[in-house]
């Protein structure tokens, strides 16, 4: 990744950072319809479940997203 | 493969059946006894054209092809039981069966004549326990995986979570993977012509073309004994401390932070991994015994108006083998009805090479450490496709089938690697 690659994704950061800090409020639970959607959950669906196996496979890095770290068949 | 296609129909036929048998239950009353809540049975088809396979030290000619396929299909179980004292016990039990062809195993024979399939299994067991006065939850998990001649592998985790007066989650997960790898080595580095030179006491390994191993035992240049099925195992331990924090933001957003230490010690190649040296030779693949991750998720939902979704996700992963990658993905559901969303998504992801990979022929045999393993290379992949959900409030067909998932997606990585994979969730409840 170049630096002004780096830099742009820095920048993304802090301007998301920021849009989430201001949008904050305190949320009541009969105000949740929405964030209980079930696509709204924040872990990945059961049926990506495959697909995230064979992409800690194929690619040098994995974790952090509720899959595997290590273990198994393949080097990760 | 075709006993496989047969089971995952019986199991669809024998849950369509099995909750045939209960009445839907939407009074607010906790059941004290262990009641089956939910049941995911998930199918998933792989396949895969690449070149440079790791077998073969990363050749790009017709011996390199690393084509693969995967049929993979797995049963969720969740039992669901209410303790006296408010406390909700899940008991998650899972099995799955992989059913694979890979082109490169058969080059663990050097004249491509070993097996070049496998099957893997992979059961599952969690309980965990939430006390809902106190907001906290605790869980212990075990997992098990093998494939008879590659590996096997015992997983352990333990949890704990938190949740906060203003709609915030934290967590630690502890989570240990002890495996143990079978030193299937390729054939021209046991052949039985080398071990008849031995004229000392040795036992000397012999890979056959089925993927068996044999021991052959020498005393003073002589053959005292052989014995089959005895291949020689490594380990390689995991060990991950996974803290997370999540929060709703607003009444449209909410995000997560994910954060991995992982601890890898053992033999962390793999034995039917060759390298070609510049000088001609090849030999296999040598890593280091010890590797350190810090991978760092966020993801961030928000609900668009009233019919659209965005899931977004970034990962920052560095190790140190010297391998940096960043991965971004967007999914953006669309609700078409309440109970209908079509999700198309794309991923990106970019990665550097980790110090130890060199490409075919390139290594030099004074390298310390050496892989031509192309999943350590640096590239950039990219991922997209849909995913469909259907979720009627009076189920699917039956009132049972509660929801079903399809999702398709196409990946290509700029080392020549193209695959496709589709895969199907039913789940019944």
């Amino acid at each position: 990744m170049t630096q002004a690659q780096n830099s742009l994704l820095k920048c993304a950061f802090a301007f998301l950072l920021s849009i989430i800090i201001i949008s904050c409020s305190n949320v009541k639970a009969y105000q949740k319809s929405r964030i209980n959607d079930a696509e709204m959950t924040l872990s990945n669906r059961k049926v990506e479940k495959n697909e995230l196996n064979v992409q800690s496979y194929r690619e040098g890095s994995s974790g952090a997203n509720g899959g595997k770290t290590g273990g198994g068949c393949g080097c990760n | 493969m075709k006993k496989i296609c047969l089971t995952v129909v019986g199991m669809y036929i024998m849950f369509l059946h099995a909750f045939s048998q209960f009445s839907n239950d939407t009074s607010a009353y906790k059941s004290k006894t262990l009641k089956l809540d939910e049941v995911n049975i998930i199918s998933s088809y792989y396949s895969q054209k690449a070149d440079k396979s790791a077998v073969m030290g990363g050749r790009t000619d017709s011996k390199g092809i690393g084509d693969v396929t995967d049929f993979a299909n797995g049963i969720d179980l969740r039992f669901v039981k209410w303790g006296n004292d408010k406390r909700k016990n899940t008991f998650d039990g899972g099995l799955g069966i992989d059913y694979h062809t890979a082109a490169s195993q058969a080059y663990v024979d050097s004249n491509g004549h070993a097996r070049n399939y496998g099957t893997r299994i992979y059961p599952t067991f969690d309980w965990t326990t939430e006390n809902e006065s106190k907001r906290t939850s605790f869980g212990l998990g075990a997992y098990y995986s093998a494939e008879r001649h590659f590996y096997h592998s015992l997983g352990l985790n333990t949890s704990f979570s938190k949740k906060t007066n203003h709609n915030g989650e934290f967590g630690v997960k502890l989570s240990t993977y002890l495996d143990r790898i079978k030193m299937i080595i390729p054939s021209e580095f046991s052949s039985v012509d080398s071990a008849n030179n031995s004229s000392s006491d040795s036992i000397v390994y012999v890979t056959t073309a089925s993927g068996h191993v044999t021991e052959i035992i020498y005393r003073n240049g002589q053959q005292i004994g052989k014995s089959k099925n005895t291949t020689p195992s490594k380990p390689r331990n995991t060990f991950t401390a996974e803290f997370s924090f999540s929060q709703v933001i607003n009444q449209r957003m909410q995000g997560s932070i994910v954060v991995d230490l992982v601890e890898q010690n053992g033999y962390l190649g793999l034995p039917f991994h060759r390298v070609y040296f510049n000088n001609g030779k090849d030999t296999i693949e040598n890593l280091p015994s010890q590797r350190f991750k810090l991978p760092i998720g966020l993801r961030l939902n928000y609900f668009l108006g009233d019919n659209v979704i965005l899931r977004s996700y970034y990962r920052f992963y560095i190790d140190n083998w010297g391998l940096k990658s960043n991965t971004v993905s967007l999914e953006v559901p669309i609700k078409l009805s309440p109970f209908f969303s079509v999700s198309p998504f794309y991923r990106y992801y970019q990665q550097t090479a980790a110090k130890y990979f060199a490409p075919y022929a390139v290594h030099s045999p004074d390298d310390q450490y050496y892989t031509s393993n192309y999943a350590l290379a640096a590239f950039t992949s990219q991922s997209f496709g849909v995913g469909l959900r259907i979720a009627p409030p009076k189920g699917i067909l039956t009132q049972n089938l509660k929801s079903l998932e399809v999702r398709y997606a196409h990946y290509t990585q700029t080392t020549d690697l193209v695959s496709n994979v589709i895969s199907v969730d039913l789940s019944f409840r």
